[in-house]
C-alpha cells in the first residue's frame, strides 16, 4: 500500500472523542462488577515484588498475561474494533504480549523481582490507582473510567512497572507496552485530549529508567546475585 | 482514452449542468427554491447538499448514538436531502447508515454513495458486496475508488458493474490535496461519472485544474471536508456573519461556507457531516434559495481570509 505515506495521523482518527469515551462507559457497564477483581489484581501486582516470594515473578507474569488477554478480547476485539478497524490488529499484538509473558515469565521463570523494586512498584500503583483518576479530573465522567486489567492504557503502564521492578530488564517484554504508550498517546493527542501526555510520559520515563539500569545493571545485578536472589525458584 | 462521441455528449451535458437548476422545495415557501444540480453523465438532478458520514456515523454498537444518527438521516431526508456518502474505511458508519435506513424504511429518494478501499484490487468485489449488505440496499447509486487505492483494478471492477447495471455511477476520490496529478490523469483517461475532492473556502487548490477539468470532461464533483472537519466553522462562529451574506440567502456560517462551495459551477454536491439535528437543518438550508455569483464568491473568500 504505497499510499500510506500520504496520510496524516488525523486521517486515522475514525471516531469522535464522544464516541471513544462512550465506548468505555458502555464497556464498564457491561463488565460490572469486573472492576472489583481487576482492582484486586492490580493490588496483588503491586504487592508481589515486596513479598519477595520465590514464585512472585511467575505470578506477576501470569496476572499480566491474563490481563493482556482479557484486554485483547474484552475490549479491543469486541468493543474498540467496532469503531476502529485497526483494533483487530491491536488485539493480535496484545495476545502476542500475553504469550510472551507466559513463555518468558511463567514457563521460563525469567521475570524475577530485584532488591530495589520501588520505581517499578510506583509505576504499578500509578497505573492502578492514579491513572484512572486522570480522566474524571480532565472532565470526563466516572462511568468512563479506564481501569487496569480492563483498559489498555493502565494495563500497559502497570506492565512497564512490573518489568522495572524485575531484576533484569526484559526488553522483549518491553516492546509492546512501549508501543502502546505511543499508539495510545497519539490517539489521545489527535483527539486533543488534555491528558494525552500521560501515556508517552510514562513510556518515556520507563524507557529512561530501563536504559539507565541496562547501563549500570551488570554490576548491580552481579552484586545482587552474589548475595543470592530471594525469589530465585 | 475515451472516444470522441462520448466526450462530445458529456461536454454538452456538462455545459448544461453548469447552470444551477431551481425547482420548488416540497413543504417550503415557493420563494425559497431548492438549489440542485445535475449529474453531467445522466442529467439526473441531485440536491447540492448531501450528508457525509466520516467520524460522525462511526458510533459502533452504541444504541443511543445509533438512534441519534437515524434521526439525523430522518431530518436530512425531510429537508430534501438525497446523497449519503460513506466508505469501508469509516469504521461502523456503513452499518449505522444501514440501521438508520432500516428504521426509516429506506426512502426511495436515497442516493447511496459508497467507496471501495482495499488492496489488492482482487478483493474489491467482496468488500463492495459486504458494504452493500451493511447498507441494506439492492445496489449502490455511486461507487468510488477511495483515495485512489489500487485504482486500476477497482475501476475495471466498477465499470464492469456499471455495464451490468449493478451500480449507476462510478467515481474516484481524494482528500486534502493528495495525488492531484495522478487524479487528473485518471479524469482524462477513464470514463468517470463522479470525482470527490476536498474543497472549501480555504482549501481551493482544485479550482486551478481539477474543477475546470471536471467541467470539460462532464464529471460531477462531490466536495468533502467543507468545514475542515469542524475547526473552520468553529473559528468562524466567533465572528458575526456579514450582513451582505443575506444576499445569497445565507442565514448562518454553515450556509455561508456551503453556498460558497456549491456555487462553483463545477461542483455538484457538498457533503458536510454532523452529529446534531440542528446542524442538519442549517446545512440543508444551503440547498435552498439564491447562490452567490462570482463577484460574491470573491467577496466571501476575501472576508474569511481576513478574519
Amino acid at each position: 500500500m504505497s499510499e500510506w505515506w500520504t496520510y496524516a495521523l488525523s486521517d486515522f482518527l475514525l471516531f469522535s472523542p464522544r464516541t471513544y469515551y462512550r465506548l468505555f462507559e458502555l464497556y464498564n457497564a457491561a463488565v460490572w462488577p469486573g472492576q472489583v477483581p481487576a482492582l484486586a489484581l492490580g493490588g496483588a501486582l503491586a504487592a508481589l515484588p515486596v513479598l519477595r516470594v520465590s514464585w512472585g515473578g511467575r505470578m506477576a507474569a501470569a496476572i499480566l498475561a491474563v490481563c493482556w488477554l482479557w484486554v485483547a478480547w474484552g475490549y479491543l476485539y469486541t468493543r474498540y474494533a467496532t469503531i476502529n478497524w485497526a483494533a483487530e490488529y491491536m488485539a493480535m499484538a496484545f495476545v502476542g504480549q500475553a504469550l510472551l509473558l507466559v513463555a518468558i515469565g511463567v514457563l521460563g521463570g525469567r521475570l524475577r523481582f530485584g532488591q530495589r523494586p520501588w520505581v517499578g512498584i510506583a509505576f504499578v500503583l500509578f497505573a492502578v490507582a492514579v491513572q484512572p483518576l486522570i480522566g474524571p479530573l480532565a472532565g470526563r465522567t466516572w462511568a468512563q473510567v479506564e481501569l487496569f486489567a480492563l483498559a489498555p492504557d493502565p494495563t500497559a503502564v502497570a506492565t512497564l512497572g512490573v518489568l522495572l521492578a524485575a531484576q533484569r530488564v526484559r526488553w522483549e517484554l518491553f516492546v509492546l507496552p512501549l508501543a502502546w504508550c505511543a499508539v495510545g498517546g497519539a490517539t489521545l493527542w489527535t483527539m486533543e485530549a488534555p491528558d494525552a501526555w500521560v501515556l508517552p510520559a510514562a513510556g518515556g520515563l520507563a524507557l529512561t529508567v530501563a536504559l539507565a539500569r541496562a547501563v549500570t545493571g551488570p554490576r548491580s545485578c552481579a552484586a545482587v546475585e552474589s548475595r543470592g536472589s530471594p525469589d530465585r525458584g | 482514452m475515451r472516444g470522441a462521441p462520448g466526450l462530445n455528449r458529456r461536454t454538452l451535458i456538462g455545459a448544461m449542468a453548469a447552470a444551477v437548476v431551481l425547482r420548488p422545495a416540497p413543504g417550503r415557501s415557493q420563494s425559497r427554491a431548492l438549489v440542485d444540480k445535475r449529474i453531467p453523465s445522466s442529467g439526473e438532478a441531485v440536491p447540492a447538499v448531501g450528508l457525509g458520514s466520516w467520524i460522525t456515523f462511526n458510533v459502533g454498537d452504541d444504541p443511543e448514538a445509533r438512534a441519534a444518527c437515524a434521526e439525523i438521516m430522518k431530518q436530512f431526508f425531510a429537508a430534501g436531502g438525497r446523497m449519503i456518502d460513506s466508505s469501508p474505511m469509516y469504521g461502523s458508519a456503513q452499518a449505522v447508515i444501514g440501521a438508520g435506513l432500516g428504521t426509516l424504511g429506506t426512502p426511495p429518494v436515497l442516493f447511496s454513495a459508497d467507496k471501495v478501499w482495499i488492496s489488492p484490487g482482487a478483493r474489491g468485489p467482496d468488500q463492495i458486496e459486504r458494504s452493500r449488505r451493511l447498507w441494506g440496499v439492492p445496489r449502490f447509486d455511486l461507487l468510488q475508488v477511495h483515495n485512489l487505492l489500487a485504482w486500476e483494478e477497482h475501476l475495471d471492477t466498477l465499470l464492469a458493474m456499471k455495464a451490468a447495471g449493478r451500480v449507476r455511477y462510478v467515481g474516484i476520490t481524494t482528500s486534502e490535496g493528495r495525488r492531484h496529478r495522478e487524479f487528473e490523469q485518471i479524469m482524462r483517461s477513464r470514463p468517470l461519472d463522479f470525482v470527490q475532492v476536498t474543497y472549501n473556502i480555504l482549501d481551493r487548490e482544485v479550482e486551478e485544474r481539477i474543477l475546470p477539468l471536471a467541467r470539460e470532461r462532464g464529471i460531477a464533483v462531490i466536495a468533502n471536508r467543507p468545514y475542515r472537519e469542524g475547526p473552520l466553522i468553529r473559528r468562524l462562529k466567533k465572528h458575526p456573519l456579514p450582513a451582505w451574506a443575506a444576499d445569497a440567502d445565507c442565514a448562518d456560517w454553515a450556509q455561508f461556507l456551503l453556498k460558497f462551495i456549491v456555487s462553483h459551477p463545477a461542483v455538484t454536491c457538498a457533503i458536510p457531516a454532523t452529529t446534531r439535528v440542528a446542524h442538519v437543518r442549517e446545512n440543508m438550508g444551503a440547498a435552498y434559495g439564491r447562490v452567490p455569483d462570482e463577484a460574491a464568491r470573491r467577496r466571501m473568500a476575501a472576508h474569511v481570509a481576513g478574519l
